[in-house]
């Protein structure tokens, strides 16, 4: 019994690190979908946003809630703006422009955060607590919360990319820019509204991460960021469904990996499995095979 | 007669021989300045320091831009090679005698194992060169970005991990790897630099460094004419980590201690903002700002604090206003520039002297 509780308690901690992981993987696939762009400053967005309704809470006490909506709103904001500023000037650009603009992007929240907020890790007392007990095994509401939210938001996303007309437009620019363009959809409006749509996401995600892990350091993001991208890998870069069982499997993993003691080397296997599905199956479980465009 | 006018009007062209001699002689001044001057003390032990660790950054840029600006892909695990370098030139020089040579100041004895380490450094990131590259190239753009990011972090994880997995102390985990004997010095970093430059432009200017252009333009055409793809890249994949190795040696060899924090992703992309600032493709531009970023947050000691925000900025500035990078792909040629100066000077009738040259310095 005692092993049975340890192994929920196990899955559960997978879930809700999954669930973190789910969110913001499907920002990052998404954005890849539509302009063919790797965002590595998506993880990032994550660390403003943890900031904020960190900022929010323990310096000018704001309740839970309107922190929260505070962050979600300013990581989309920043999510946009930096769609605005830097990638939109690119979009004829070559690839690899795109990405090196990317990176420096990331690079650059990275260390404008570490020079506003200091490098040092910023703790807090955790704002959801209590925990729910189901006969022997107990669950936190912050784990309950975590996963029950990114389920919401992804049920939510698929019916937005699917039934409305925004939706519907999205799907039209990732399958070709060109002919959506000619069909008289905006493609800045799209695009910034793809970014806007994952952003928000990330803010969730900043929010959520939280619950679970009461703090914020200037390069949390990273790690994390580059995580949620194995997972949308490994679920099928573009597909909903797919960054949901990436992020819920990376989570699981880690879980797996942290509970037989090899705690270290989780990072290790988490780019082990990226590797393996890269060269296996490079268009994940739930991809679509796409040639890649020349 | 007409033969003789002719010759009179052909643009002026310095003999190859002659080109050699004048490199060597730059190059042989440019160390006997240095040299001189960190002998005279005008060079304090920090500065020379900082010439070291310059030099150590332009093997790193030129290594990566060979895989980025000749080949056309973009590795994020160049600090992985590096590690790997470190790690290996580390490891050997304290289970030689050589540490024993250096303590006593007995250079020239050690200087047969300082080169069997560099050389046991190259091939150690080679081996890894090789058996990362050959599954990762098989993938194109962002997705071979992201397989050698995860490369590089796993030889990280690895590096941290190892001794506790083997139960020996081979690299000492999280604590480092300490009392490595200090061998990098100015001369040798200096010859190391020149060694990898000249390396680099020989291949290059060679028919694999022809094929391994035409992949950068097109993979499709390049293969249709007949140039064996997956070969070439592995090639210049592997010669890049293996210069990457070597640059990781000297560090080695300049730091005494090594840790596996020191070869985050960071690392690589600091490497990366080198080559894109430079010119992707121009050594000479690799060269220059792989200099200029290691000397610059030197002097600006005073807002250090802002050294990282502005290189990230400059980084995003730079791709979106000259995404070529500083240089282009212009290189310096002396034995250009002084024949072009000649021929302004003796041939002033403006005829179609260095057309090919100057196309390309221009484009």
């Amino acid at each position: 019994m005692n092993w049975l509780s340890l192994a929920f308690s196990q899955i559960v901690n997978g879930l809700q690190a999954g669930s973190v992981y789910a969110l913001v993987a499907l920002g990052y696939s998404m954005v890849y979908g539509i302009i063919l762009l790797l965002n590595f400053a998506h993880g990032d967005l994550i660390m403003v946003g943890a900031y904020t309704a960190f900022y929010a809470m323990t310096a000018f006490h704001l309740h839970p809630v309107v922190s929260v909506a505070l962050a979600i709103l300013i990581s989309t904001a920043l999510g946009v703006l930096v769609e605005k500023i830097a990638y939109t000037p690119l979009r004829s650009a070559p690839r690899l422009s795109l990405l090196i603009t990317a990176i420096g992007i990331s690079f650059l929240l990275e260390n404008g955060a570490q020079l506003i907020f200091g490098a040092d890790t910023k703790s807090m007392d955790p704002f959801v607590r209590g925990v729910l007990t189901l006969g022997n095994a107990t669950v936190s509401y912050a784990a309950l919360i975590t996963i029950l939210v990114s389920v919401i938001a992804m049920v939510g996303l698929t019916l937005m990319v699917k039934k409305t007309k925004l939706g519907k437009a999205m799907r039209a620019v990732s399958e070709d820019m060109g002919a959506a363009q000619l069909m008289g959809i905006s493609l800045n409006k799209t695009i910034s509204f793809t970014f806007a749509v994952g952003s928000a996401l990330a803010g969730i995600g900043s929010v959520l991460y939280l619950c679970a892990y009461p703090q914020a350091s200037p390069t949390m993001g990273s790690m994390l960021g580059l995580k949620a991208f194995v997972a949308a890998v490994l679920g099928g870069i573009g597909s909903i469904p797919g960054a949901m069982l990436g992020g819920f499997s990376i989570g699981l993993l880690e879980a797996l990996v942290s509970a037989g003691g090899l705690s270290e080397w989780k990072d290790g296997v988490v780019f082990a499995v990226l590797i393996v599905v890269l060269l296996v199956k490079p268009a994940g479980i739930l991809g679509k095979k796409i040639p890649e465009k020349l | 007669m007409d033969h003789q006018s002719e010759k009179k009007t052909a643009p002026i062209r310095i003999p190859t021989p002659m080109r050699y001699c004048m490199n060597l002689t730059l190059i042989g001044g440019l160390w006997l300045l240095f040299f001189g001057l960190i002998r005279a003390g005008s060079i304090t032990n920090y500065w020379s320091g900082i010439i070291i660790m310059a030099g150590i950054n332009m093997i790193l840029a030129v290594s990566l831009n060979v895989a980025t600006g000749y080949l056309g892909q973009l590795p994020l695990g160049h600090a992985g090679f590096m590690a790997v370098g470190a790690y290996a030139g580390g490891i050997w020089m304290r289970s030689t005698p050589a540490a024993g040579l250096i303590a006593a100041d007995k250079m020239a004895a050690a200087l047969p194992y300082v080169l069997a380490a560099l050389l046991f450094s190259a091939l150690t990131a080679g081996v890894f060169g090789l058996v990362i590259g050959i599954p990762a190239l098989r993938l194109k753009g962002d997705y071979l970005a992201i397989i050698t990011l995860g490369f590089g972090e796993i030889i990280r994880v690895v590096l941290t991990n190892i001794d506790s997995v083997l139960g020996f102390k081979l690299t000492y985990g999280a604590a480092g790897l300490k009392r490595i004997p200090k061998f990098s010095d100015f001369t040798l970093v200096f010859v190391c630099v020149i060694l990898c430059c000249g390396l680099i432009h020989m291949l290059m200017k060679s028919r694999h460094g022809r094929a391994i252009l035409s992949i950068r333009e097109s993979e499709i055409a390049a293969e249709s004419v007949g140039i064996r793809v997956t070969y070439y890249k592995t090639l210049a994949f592997v010669f890049s980590a293996m210069l990457a190795g070597v640059a990781g040696c000297l560090y080695a060899g300049y730091l005494g201690s090594l840790y596996p924090s020191t070869f985050k992703f960071m690392k690589s992309i600091e490497i990366l903002g080198m080559v894109v600032l430079g010119g992707m493709g121009s050594m000479t531009g690799s060269i220059l700002s792989a200099g200029v970023l290691t000397v610059l947050p030197e002097l600006l000691r005073s807002v250090a604090d802002y050294r990282m925000v502005a290189y990230s900025l400059i980084l995003v500035l730079m791709m979106i206003f000259r995404p070529r990078g500083l240089l282009g792909g212009y290189d310096f040629s002396m034995s250009r520039v002084l024949e072009q100066g000649l021929n302004a000077l003796l041939r002033p009738v403006p005829q179609q002297k260095g057309a090919g040259t100057n196309e390309r310095s221009a484009k």
